[in-house]
């Protein structure tokens, strides 16, 4: 257990160290205030007497141009922050001959890559945590009503939700980290696959299904970055006519806002799927890891 | 832990699919031992030495650590050993003392008694000065010093360096192996594996030549060459003024001595054991004039080309 501590402390330091991280945090700081800046500009006269979550309008919401809403850029973000945090975990500790020396020490080998895995969390759960809250208490200050209960479980579930999206886009470049022994390959192969599903697979879906909206929708949540979207949407538009509704019930009608209880119902399907394949890659490195074998060279 | 070496192995054997990496290798190493590991690149030093740290599981056969099974009791293991790997790597963005603050993490040291070890450790492989330094900026040397320190931190019963000595300048070769000799008086049981044969040779008791996953020869330096190359004798170099061969007869005639071979004023002498003080008075005595004499050391280097060449 001590060595399980250690290998998180240092991992933990390490990250909040690395200009890599600075950097990042920074480019998303930025980035939030500037969809804060266009929220709070259009929030007005987005808001009609009937409307209710005001306070969760702030996150998606956005100027003219539908696509930089809060949500939009976390849901960016957060693979890039994820794949930071992940792509040289295990390759860098071998190049720079640091493993063999690591795992002489009397620790068990799964401690190491826990150790990782969990200090890449809490860095995650910290950095995203913040940004929602700075959100938070920026649209509390231009809008000046205060989030209600049930807002306030929202916003919770909702960075939840965000970190465990973040957990997958990391597990994922730790198992290329474990894969391949080049840190170069191993960022490359997590930004390519990023592209792919963030950009190419809703194309691909569209392409194939054609006009049948239910299969393309099916396709296109292959990606987790729909999954995510599908889950946030969910949960931060009460009211919003969800995928499964729009032909069945609400056509033209404006929706009553549905109770958390529901909206988590409806997103339970996608969140399971985004833990699931968190977990698959987490279960997928751990076991490469593990099997290794420390050759000389 | 008396009858049993500190590290015992019993037909001990590696393979990658079909290459042999080591094979059926006996191997035993005693409490307070220097043991040099010698054999080419890819000879298995390195192969046998992670099997013994239990880094690697052996394909078959036995491996003791002060009676601990590396491969089934790996923590019990790492406990007592220290382990210097051949190229060694450092946390390069944090310092000499951020690393080695690590390592005693790692091995569960309380932070009262690792700041005042590694304090200790730092002045000795003379890092003090260095010791708030990125280690980015060390020179290998300096690197090599950080390790004996990082494997001192546990203080273990058994040291493993590979190659320590590989690609650092003469002085720091110097101190690396003052490092580890200073060890080795303190009860550390060494494992030296190298191809740098004159070094060593200062500082092994007892070294064991691997050829391809085999160990070929073990014993002591000057055992081992009297072995392969004075066919198990003693070999005494005399120079004499005009050498008689009445001085040879009566050299021959001393007891142990087995073969006296003489060219120009030259005598080369076979003997049992080291003759020097017989073989001197009879000199004196036969009215001839001693020039000089001496016993005929082994190099490792001569032993290693000899087995090499055999090939």
């Amino acid at each position: 257990m001590s060595g399980l501590m250690a290998v998180f402390w240092k991992e933990l330091a390490d990250h909040f160290n690395s200009k890599r991280f600075i950097i990042l945090s920074i480019l998303i700081y930025l980035a939030s205030i500037f969809t804060i800046y266009v929220a709070a500009q259009n929030i007005r006269s987005g808001i009609t007497e009937t409307t209710q979550f005001i306070f969760l309008r702030f996150f998606t919401i956005s100027g003219e141009n539908q696509l930089f809403t809060f949500l939009f850029f976390l849901s960016f973000f957060i693979p890039i922050v994820g794949i930071a945090l992940g792509f040289d975990a295990v390759n860098s500790e071998r190049a720079s001959g640091n493993l063999s020396r690591l795992l002489s020490q009397p620790l068990y080998r799964d401690s190491v890559i826990n150790g990782k895995f969990l200090a890449g969390l809490i860095t995650l759960a910290i950095l995203v945590t913040s940004i929602v809250l700075l959100v938070a208490g920026m649209g509390l200050r231009v809008i000046g009503v205060p989030p209600n209960g049930e807002e306030i479980l929202r916003l919770v579930a909702f960075i939840i939700v965000s970190i465990i999206y973040g957990a997958f886009w990391m597990s994922l470049s730790v198992l290329f980290s474990v894969l391949f022994n080049r840190i170069a390959t191993a960022a490359l192969a997590s930004i390519a696959l990023w592209i792919f599903l963030f950009l190419f697979v809703p194309i691909i879906a569209q392409v194939v299904a054609g006009a049948n909206g239910e299969i393309a929708g099916a396709i296109s949540r292959i990606s987790p970055g729909v999954l995510y979207g599908e889950v946030t949407q969910v949960l931060l538009i009460p009211s919003h006519p969800t995928m499964f509704m729009i032909s069945m019930y609400y056509t033209g009608l404006e929706p009553n806002p549905l109770p958390l209880s529901q909206s988590l119902l409806i997103a339970w399907p996608q969140l399971t799927s985004l833990i699931g394949l968190t977990a698959l890659c987490f279960a997928i490195s751990y076991i490469k890891f593990m099997r290794e074998e420390i050759r000389s060279t | 832990m008396v009858e049993h070496g500190v590290i015992e192995t019993k037909d001990l054997v590696k393979t990658y699919g079909k290459f042999i990496a080591v094979d059926k290798l006996n191997l035993r190493v005693d409490e307070g031992e220097v043991f040099g590991f010698l054999g080419p690149n890819g000879a298995g030093k390195t192969t046998t030495i992670l099997m013994l740290l239990g880094l690697t599981e052996p394909t078959s056969g036995k491996a003791r650590i002060c009676d601990f099974d590396p491969t089934r009791e790996p923590l019990k293991v790492k406990r007592i050993t220290g382990y210097l790997p051949e190229k060694v790597g450092f946390y390069e963005d944090l310092t000499a003392r951020e690393n080695l603050d690590y390592t005693a993490a790692l091995n569960g040291l309380s932070r009262e008694i690792a700041s005042r070890k590694i304090d200790e450790l730092l002045d000795m492989v003379g890092l003090s000065e260095m010791a708030k330094h990125k280690v980015g900026t060390f020179s290998h040397g300096m690197k090599q010093r950080l390790g004996i320190a990082d494997v001192m931190i546990k203080d273990p019963k058994v040291a493993f360096f590979d190659e320590p000595t590989a690609g650092i300048d003469p002085e720091g070769i110097e101190q690396v192996l003052a490092l580890i000799s200073n060890m080795a008086k303190q009860k550390v049981t060494i494992v030296l594996s190298s191809h740098q044969l004159q070094q060593v040779q200062k500082i092994c008791t007892r070294v064991g030549i691997l050829s391809k996953g085999h160990l070929v020869a073990e014993g002591s330096v000057n055992q081992l060459g009297r072995e392969t190359i004075g066919g198990g004798k003693f070999r005494v170099e005399v120079q004499v003024s005009e050498p008689t061969s009445k001085l040879v007869k009566s050299i021959k005639s001393i007891k142990g001595v087995t073969n006296v071979k003489s060219s120009g004023d030259m005598l080369l002498i076979s003997c049992d054991k080291d003759l020097r003080p017989q073989i001197a008075r009879t000199i004196v005595d036969s009215d001839c004039l001693l020039v000089q004499m001496k016993i005929e050391e082994y190099g490792l280097d001569d032993i290693y080309m000899k087995y090499f060449r055999e090939q």
